[in-house]
């Protein structure tokens, strides 16, 4: 026979003060864990929804990054633009873009001292490629002048990339003449301008960094992929612009060690309160589970009662914890991505992975908490338990 | 102090109760004498001495930007400075081109010939020195690094370029002992300028690294530097050695602002843990309350017996937290460093008297509501008082 639920209900809402102070305990656990856990799930969605799925990055072998990768314009003429397998675009020209990646560095809402932004440069194919972009404000930058684009994040975490502004980069001053949206989140921490224009101001001489290519279909992707590594006059790893992407999202794994590190030692004091009121609950109520034996409920009855006891608790606080982290979904922030040395914005998200995985930590508390306690009030002889003050 | 005999005992009367507060207390303690201990290493150490005259010269934007090697004697001549040097980072692959830590150590190409001007606390016997001063494709090794990869002198070590497309042929020619940190490899920067000459590339610099007079001089020096190349073609952030490695750090987004929020959530758990605990062994007691008031004990005295109990556990807390946090700390300090600041972590005796501090306003803030309304309970309530 089962004790009803509303026993144990009652019970918490008797002693609320407790019931409130733990479940909050457990809760301020479970809301560091869950915070640094939508932070790493806001970024893993960034760029797992960033790259075109037929598109490939080229990049010098070994280099990881754009930023540290050399294609020059002759190899990419010569070997790389009129490979069978790539898309044509609208003018007929192939969908083969040279681009040319640099870092640039201005003061932004979080960092008044200056954090570090990616600067592409981009030919026509690059600009005919990027039907993704919406403009939001202005219009595309004019080739062979100095303007930019910059993306939706870089004009609102950037004061003084706005549009209308100039930011000074690489040899002088460049003007923002538009502000462009698109559904690849990693876009639009970007700022976009004529690659001939900053090759000079870089003196980078022909050397741009990376080649984006768009394959006709997934067959002819695969098939560009192997010709491509294999050519032995480029010496370029070949990836698809999803994965590239996707391995940036390790840029946030050390924030997640910690967070988890420092969500499990709390986790441990928690568990110790948990049981600290267990136990005293039990004490309390000896006369009460004497008489629940008395009438009849089995030792089984007591100890599942009193378990369940504990995991309100622990559901309470997870909750709680939840409700605390609620109001970080959706807040835009950046890290610097480990790969690029530049800065990606990005939402936190509390996904409901997340908060599956915090209410599970929430109840695993409540569970190792109320164990013990309970065994011990199921344990408890009948007379004695009615003797008890 | 007559009543500390029954303020102890009070205090282990439920032995289990008391066990898991001051556990739970011991652990938050613990990871907040951490956090603090961290923070405080970040933000507040000062350089060891030998490195506070140290300053490096970037780009702005990052150290894969890279300056002309013009701007060397620009800053030699900026007043203060003793010695300046390019220093080039390197990277490459050692052994694989998988990221395995194993064979991951720092290989810097500097300027040999006044490399020993800049650290001057390096030791190192003067044959090796010379030696390394004049095989080009030479290099010296950390005493660290030498241990952990078996390298000895005349070894040839053999890098891969990753960022820079140069494979390096090196021959170890010394051995370095440092009191901070010797676990990286150097070479000869005239070796990789070969390379950039054979690539075609014009010769950069990725840092310069230099070494100033006086700490006096340090402050003028940042300014005039900054301020010399604030509109040439490649702007340059200058700053100590020390803060150099940080700004690593705080690329992986507002650690300050992380570390502080994570210690107000621990404190304020602990808060909750200790006051719950504390309102429970007191609603226990107030029968007894009523005793002690029967036996003439004052209302201030009895107040006084709640609060050094609820004192006592925090303090008993806080002492095993404090000795496990500088446990964690020594742990941490073995471990691969992030950033040259953890090799001096501990548990300094201003984080500890904050601490201690923390536990004891914690231990008092516990206590004192609910001690403060079974102190005043009158004499005979407080014996009816059923629980």
């Amino acid at each position: 026979m089962k004790i009803p639920l509303s026993y144990n209900l009652r019970n918490l809402a008797v002693r609320r003060t407790t019931t409130i102070m733990t479940a909050f305990g457990i809760g301020l656990t479970v809301a560091v864990l869950a915070a640094s856990m939508s932070l790493t799930a806001g970024l893993r969605e960034a760029f797992r929804s960033s790259g075109h799925p037929l598109q490939l990055i080229l990049m010098r072998k070994g280099s990881g990054a754009e930023l540290s990768s050399q294609v020059s314009r002759e190899s990419f003429n010569e070997v790389i633009k009129y490979r069978p397998g790539i898309a044509k675009l609208k003018s007929g020209e192939p969908a083969a873009s040279l681009e040319l990646v640099n870092t640039i560095n201005l003061p932004s809402t979080e960092s008044p001292d200056g954090m570090n932004l990616t600067n592409r440069g981009i030919l026509p194919e690059g600009v005919a490629m990027r039907e993704d972009f919406t403009m939001v404000q202005g219009r595309w930058f004019e080739f062979g002048k100095r303007e930019v684009i910059v993306g939706a994040d870089v004009a609102a975490r950037y004061p003084d990339a706005g549009l209308g502004r100039t930011i000074r980069f690489g040899r002088g001053e460049w003007l923002v003449v538009g502000v462009f949206d698109s559904p690849f989140p990693a876009r639009k921490s970007e700022v976009i301008g004529d690659a001939n224009q900053m090759l000079e101001d870089f003196q980078r001489g022909s050397l741009f960094s990376s080649v984006l290519v768009r394959a006709q279909d997934e067959v002819s992707m695969q098939a560009l992929t192997n010709s491509l590594s294999a050519e032995q006059r480029l010496q370029l790893d070949v990836m698809t612009e999803k994965e590239y992407y996707e391995r940036q999202s390790s840029s946030g794994n050390l924030i997640q060690y910690v967070g988890t590190f420092v969500a499990v030692i709390m986790a441990v004091g928690s568990v110790f309160a948990a049981m600290n009121t267990m136990y005293a609950a039990v004490a309390r109520r000896s006369k009460e589970i004497g008489t629940l034996r008395v009438l009849g409920f089995s030792r089984r009855s007591i100890l599942l009662s009193f378990f369940i006891e504990s995991m309100i608790l622990a559901l309470l606080g997870g909750l709680a914890g939840l409700l605390l982290v609620l109001p970080l979904n959706g807040l835009t922030t950046g890290i610097g991505a480990d790969a690029t040395f530049a800065e990606i914005a990005f939402q936190l998200r509390v996904t409901p992975e997340v908060a599956s995985t915090s209410m599970i930590f929430a109840l695993i508390v409540g569970a190792i908490g109320g164990l013990l306690p309970a065994f011990g009030a199921a344990r408890k002889q009948i007379l004695d338990a009615l003797r008890d003050a | 102090m007559r009543f500390l005999p029954l303020i102890l005992k009070n205090s282990v009367r439920n032995r289990r109760r008391s066990f898991l507060t001051i556990s739970s207390l011991a652990l938050s303690i613990c990871l907040l004498g951490v956090l603090t201990a961290l923070y405080a290493a970040l933000f507040h150490s000062s350089p060891p001495a030998g490195q506070e005259l140290r300053l490096v010269t970037r780009h702005k934007v990052s150290i894969t930007n890279v300056m002309p090697t013009w701007y060397k004697e620009k800053i030699r001549a900026v007043p203060g400075v003793k010695e300046v040097i390019i220093w080039q980072w390197f990277g490459g692959w050692y052994k694989t081109e998988e990221r395995d830590r194993q064979y991951f150590f720092p290989r810097m190409a500097a300027e040999a010939d006044r490399l020993f001007a800049v650290y001057p606390e390096w030791q190192i016997p003067e044959d090796q020195k010379r030696a390394f001063q004049a095989d080009q494709t030479g290099c010296i090794v950390g005493a660290d690094l030498a241990r952990a990869q078996g390298f000895k002198i005349g070894d040839k070590i053999n890098i891969r370029g990753s960022f820079f497309p140069i494979n390096l042929e090196l021959t170890v020619r010394g051995i370095y002992h440092s009191p901070h940190e010797s676990d990286s490899l150097w070479f000869q920067f005239k070796y990789l300028e070969q390379g950039f000459e054979s690539l075609g590339w014009p010769n950069f610099a990725g840092t310069f690294t230099m070494l100033a007079e006086s700490p006096e001089a340090i402050p003028g020096i940042i300014r005039t530097v900054d301020a010399m190349f604030a509109n040439a073609e490649a702007p340059t952030k200058t700053e100590t050695e020390y803060a150099f490695g940080l700004s690593f750090l705080a690329f992986l987004g507002n650690v300050k602002m992380i570390l502080l929020s994570i210690c107000g959530a621990v404190t304020f758990t602990i808060l909750l843990v200790a006051a719950n605990t504390m309102a429970m062994s007191v609603r226990e007691r107030v029968r007894e309350v009523g005793v002690l008031k029967t036996l003439g004990f004052t209302q201030q005295k009895i107040l006084g017996i709640l609060l050094g109990e609820s004192l006592a556990i925090s303090l008993i807390g806080a002492g095993i937290g404090l000795v496990l946090a500088q446990g964690l700390c020594t742990m941490l300090r073995q471990a691969p460093p992030v950033v040259q600041q953890i090799k001096t972590l501990t548990i300094e005796p201003a984080v500890l008297a904050i601490l201690i501090g923390i536990s004891l306003l914690l231990g008092l803030a516990s206590c004192i509501v609910p001690a403060w309304s079974a102190a005043r309970t009158g004499i005979l309530d407080a014996l009816r008082f059923t629980d």
